[in-house]
C-alpha cells in the first residue's frame, strides 16, 4: 500500500476541479473535485448512473464537461488533441468497458496498433513485445490469431488490457474491469493490475463498483454521488464516514463480506 | 521508474575485452535506435562476457524484451553471458520477460499454411452454400404455414414495409425512370434521326422501357434502399440479442420479421415498375416532342398500336421475383451476421452486390427463355 504523505508530495497526474457535466436537463455532475498522485490506484465507485464513466471519459479528453477544469499530466484535457498530442496519448493507456477492441484486426494485431502507429520498431521486437503482453495478462498464445468476436468476455477484457499497457503507459485507465466476470477471473485481475502496478510502475485509475476490487485493489477510492464526491480517502477511512450513501454502499450484506475478507 | 524524455539516449558499449557496458534509458522510445545497433554491434570474440547495466537509468517491458533477446543470442552462440548491476525492479521486469519467453516462440512459429487457407476456404464457401439453403427451406415452410394460417400474417409490419419500401421510394424512383427515358431517347433520336426513322422512338422507349429497363431500375434501388437496410437492420438486432429473444419467447424471426418485408416488397416493386414505366415512357415522349418533333397524340396512337401488351407484362411479370431476390438476400446476410460490428457493414454491402447481381442474372435467364418461346 501507498504511504499517503509520502504519495502527496508529487505533482499531481489528474487534477479535477470543480467539474460539472449535463446531459441536457439531467445533471450528472454537480461539483466533482479530485486529485490522483503518481503511483497510486485509485478508484472511482458510486451506484449505476452517478457519472463514474462520464469522468472517466472527460478525464481522457472524449467528452467536455460543461464547467469547470481536468488537468492530466498538467495538460488540460479538453485540448488533449492540440499540439504534441501523440506525447501525452502515449503516456495513458485506457481499458474500455467493452474492451473497444478492433474488430475488423486480430489479438495480436489490435495490441499491435499504438507500437505500430507510435513507434519505429522493426516488426520482430513488435512480435516479441505483443507476445510478451499477450502472455503477461494471461492470455493462452493460441489466443493470438483469433479476432475479437471469437474470443469470451474475460478474454477481450484482458486483450484490452494487454492493449492499454503495450507501451508501458505511465497512467492507465480501467472502466469496469471486472464486471461479468466470475469472481475467480475477477480475482485474477485484480492481482494483474496489482501485479502490473508492481512491475512497470503504474498509476492506475479504475472505475468500479466490485467491493472485492475496492478492498483488494485501490489505495484510495473516491465514491461518487447526487452528482458530488461524496467521500474520498481509503476503504477503511471511507467505512468510518457516516454519509448514508456511502454507508450503505460499504455496509450492505455485500460491502460487508468483502471488508471482513480484506479489510482487516 | 519509466522514463519517458527521449532525450536520454540508449547506449552500449565495449569495455575492455569483455565488459559490455550498457547505459541511459533503455524505453520504447529509443528502441529502435538501440535494435539497430544491436543488430550491427562486433561483439569481442571471447567466451564469456558480462554485462555491466548499473547505468541503466530506465527500462519498461520493451527494452527487457531487447536485452533478454540479445543476452539469449549471445548464450546460443556459445557464450557465457552474465549480468551484473542491474536494477532490482529491471532485473524482475527481465525475470517476467525470460519466463515467458518460450511461450513467445510458440506464437512466431504458427503461421498458417497456403493448403490449409485453401481448405478453410472451401469449407467456409460449402458451409455458407448450406446455410443459405436452409435459410431459403425455413422461409419456404413459414410461407406454407401462413398460407395454412392467415392469422399468422403479421399485417401491421407488411403495411410497415410497404410504406418504407414502396410509398416512401416513389420520388426517387419517379426521377431515375423519368430521367432514363430522356437518356434513352436521347440517344435513340440522334441515330434514328439519320434514317428519318424518328418514329420507331417510341418502340425503342416503349420496349425497352416496359420490358427491361423498369424493372431493373427499380429492382437496382429497392436493392440499394431496402436490401441493405434490412441486412444493416437485422444485424444491429443481432448485435442486441433481439433475435435470441424471439426465439426465447417462442417466436420465429422468419415469420416475424422476414415473412412481412418479403411480402411487402413482393407487392411493392410490381407497382414501383408500373410507376416508373409511366413516367419513363413520359420522359421518351417528351424527348421524342423536343427533338424529334413528334406530338404526344402520335406518339401514344403509335404506343398502343405497336408496342404489345407482352412486354408490359413480361416486365411486371419480373418483377415480383426480384423483389423476393433482393429481400431474401438483405434479409439472409442480415441473419448472418455473428454479434460482430464490422460484420454489419460488411454483410450489407455483400447483399446488395449479391441482390444486384441475381436479379441481373435471373432477367438474363428469363430473356433466354422468352427468346426460345419467342414472346
Amino acid at each position: 500500500m501507498m504511504n499517503e504523505t509520502e504519495v502527496q508530495t508529487d505533482t499531481p497526474v489528474i487534477e479535477v476541479n470543480h467539474v460539472g457535466t449535463r446531459f441536457g436537463t439531467a445533471v450528472v455532475h454537480e461539483d466533482v473535485s479530485l486529485t490522483i498522485y503518481p503511483g497510486e490506484v485509485f478508484a472511482i465507485a458510486g451506484g449505476n448512473g452517478s457519472g463514474k464513466s462520464t469522468l472517466l471519459r472527460e478525464i481522457v479528453g472524449l467528452q467536455l464537461p460543461a464547467s469547470g477544469t481536468i488537468r492530466l499530466f498538467g495538460k488540460d484535457s479538453a485540448r488533449l488533441g492540440e499540439g504534441n498530442a501523440q506525447d501525452i496519448y502515449r503516456r495513458f493507456g485506457v481499458m474500455f468497458q467493452q474492451g473497444g477492441l478492433f474488430s475488423s484486426l486480430t489479438l495480436a494485431e489490435n495490441v499491435a496498433i499504438p507500437l505500430k502507429e507510435h513507434t519505429n520498431l522493426q516488426p520482430e521486437l513488435i512480435r516479441e513485445i505483443v507476445a510478451l503482453k499477450i502472455a503477461s495478462v494471461g492470455l493462452p498464445m493460441d489466443s493470438a490469431t483469433k479476432y475479437p468476436s471469437e474470443l469470451s468476455g474475460g478474454m477481450r477484457r484482458r486483450a484490452a488490457l494487454a492493449r492499454a499497457i503495450v507501451m508501458d503507459p505511465e497512467l492507465l485507465f480501467l472502466d469496469e474491469p471486472t464486471a461479468g466476470l466470475d469472481p475467480i477471473i475477477a480475482a485474477g485481475f485484480d492481482e494483474l493490475v496489482l501485479q502490473l502496478k508492481g512491475l512497470l510502475g503504474l498509476t492506475v485509475v479504475m472505475i468500479t463498483h466490485d467491493l472485492d476490487t475496492l478492498w483488494r485493489v485501490a489505495d484510495r477510492v473516491a465514491v461518487l454521488g447526487n452528482g458530488k464526491v461524496l467521500g474520498i480517502g481509503t476503504m477503511l477511512e471511507l467505512a468510518e464516514l457516516s454519509d448514508p450513501i456511502i454507508y450503505e454502499y460499504l455496509h450492505g450484506p455485500r460491502g460487508r463480506a468483502a471488508q471482513s475478507q480484506y479489510g482487516t | 521508474m519509466i522514463e519517458h524524455s527521449p532525450s536520454v539516449e540508449a547506449r552500449i558499449c565495449i569495455i575492455g575485452d569483455s565488459m559490455i557496458q550498457c547505459e541511459g534509458s533503455w524505453t520504447i522510445s529509443n528502441l529502435a535506435a538501440l535494435d539497430h545497433v544491436l543488430h550491427t554491434f562486433h561483439w569481442p570474440v571471447v567466451s564469456e562476457l558480462v554485462w555491466d547495466t548499473m547505468k541503466i537509468t530506465a527500462m519498461d517491458t520493451g527494452g527487457a524484451v531487447l536485452l533478454h533477446r540479445t543476452l539469449t543470442k549471445l548464450r546460443n552462440e556459445g557464450r557465457r553471458v552474465s549480468v551484473q548491476g542491474l536494477r532490482p525492479d529491471f532485473g524482475e521486469l527481465l525475470q517476467m520477460v525470460s519466463s515467458n519467453w518460450s511461450r513467445i516462440d510458440a506464437v512466431k512459429a504458427s503461421k498458417s499454411r497456403a493448403l490449409s487457407q485453401f481448405e478453410q476456404w472451401v469449407s467456409q464457401k460449402v458451409r455458407q452454400t448450406v446455410t443459405a439453403m436452409a435459410f431459403v427451406g425455413e422461409c419456404t415452410v413459414e410461407v406454407f404455414r401462413a398460407i395454412t394460417n392467415p392469422s399468422l400474417i403479421r399485417w401491421r409490419a407488411m403495411f410497415h414495409s410497404l410504406e418504407l419500401d414502396g410509398f416512401l421510394a416513389l420520388p426517387i424512383t419517379g426521377l431515375l425512370a423519368f430521367l432514363m427515358g430522356v437518356v434513352i431517347a436521347y440517344q435513340g433520336a440522334e441515330q434514328l434521326q439519320r434514317f428519318g426513322a424518328n418514329i420507331f422512338v417510341v418502340d425503342l422507349v416503349g420496349i425497352s422501357f416496359l420490358r427491361e429497363i423498369g424493372p431493373l431500375i427499380v429492382a437496382i434501388l429497392v436493392a440499394g434502399r431496402s436490401g441493405s437496410a434490412y441486412a444493416a437492420e437485422f444485424g444491429t438486432m443481432k448485435v442486441t440479442e433481439e433475435f435470441d429473444a424471439i426465439r426465447t419467447l417462442g417466436l420465429s424471426p422468419i415469420q416475424l420479421l422476414v415473412l412481412p418485408r418479403v411480402c411487402g416488397l413482393v407487392i411493392a416493386v410490381p407497382l414501383l415498375t408500373v410507376y416508373a414505366d409511366v413516367l419513363g415512357v413520359f420522359g421518351g415522349a417528351l424527348v421524342a416532342f423536343n427533338r424529334l418533333d413528334l406530338s404526344l397524340t402520335e406518339f401514344l396512337s403509335r404506343f398502343e398500336e405497336w408496342v404489345a401488351l407482352r412486354h408490359f407484362l413480361i416486365g411486371i411479370g419480373k418483377a415480383p421475383f426480384f423483389a423476393m431476390i433482393i429481400a431474401v438476400v438483405g434479409c439472409y446476410q442480415g441473419f448472418q451476421i455473428r454479434g460482430n460490428v464490422d460484420d454489419v457493414g460488411l454483410r450489407t454491402t455483400i447483399s446488395v452486390v449479391q441482390s444486384i447481381f441475381l436479379v441481373i442474372v435471373f432477367d438474363a435467364m428469363c430473356s433466354i427463355v422468352f427468346s426460345w418461346w419467342n414472346i
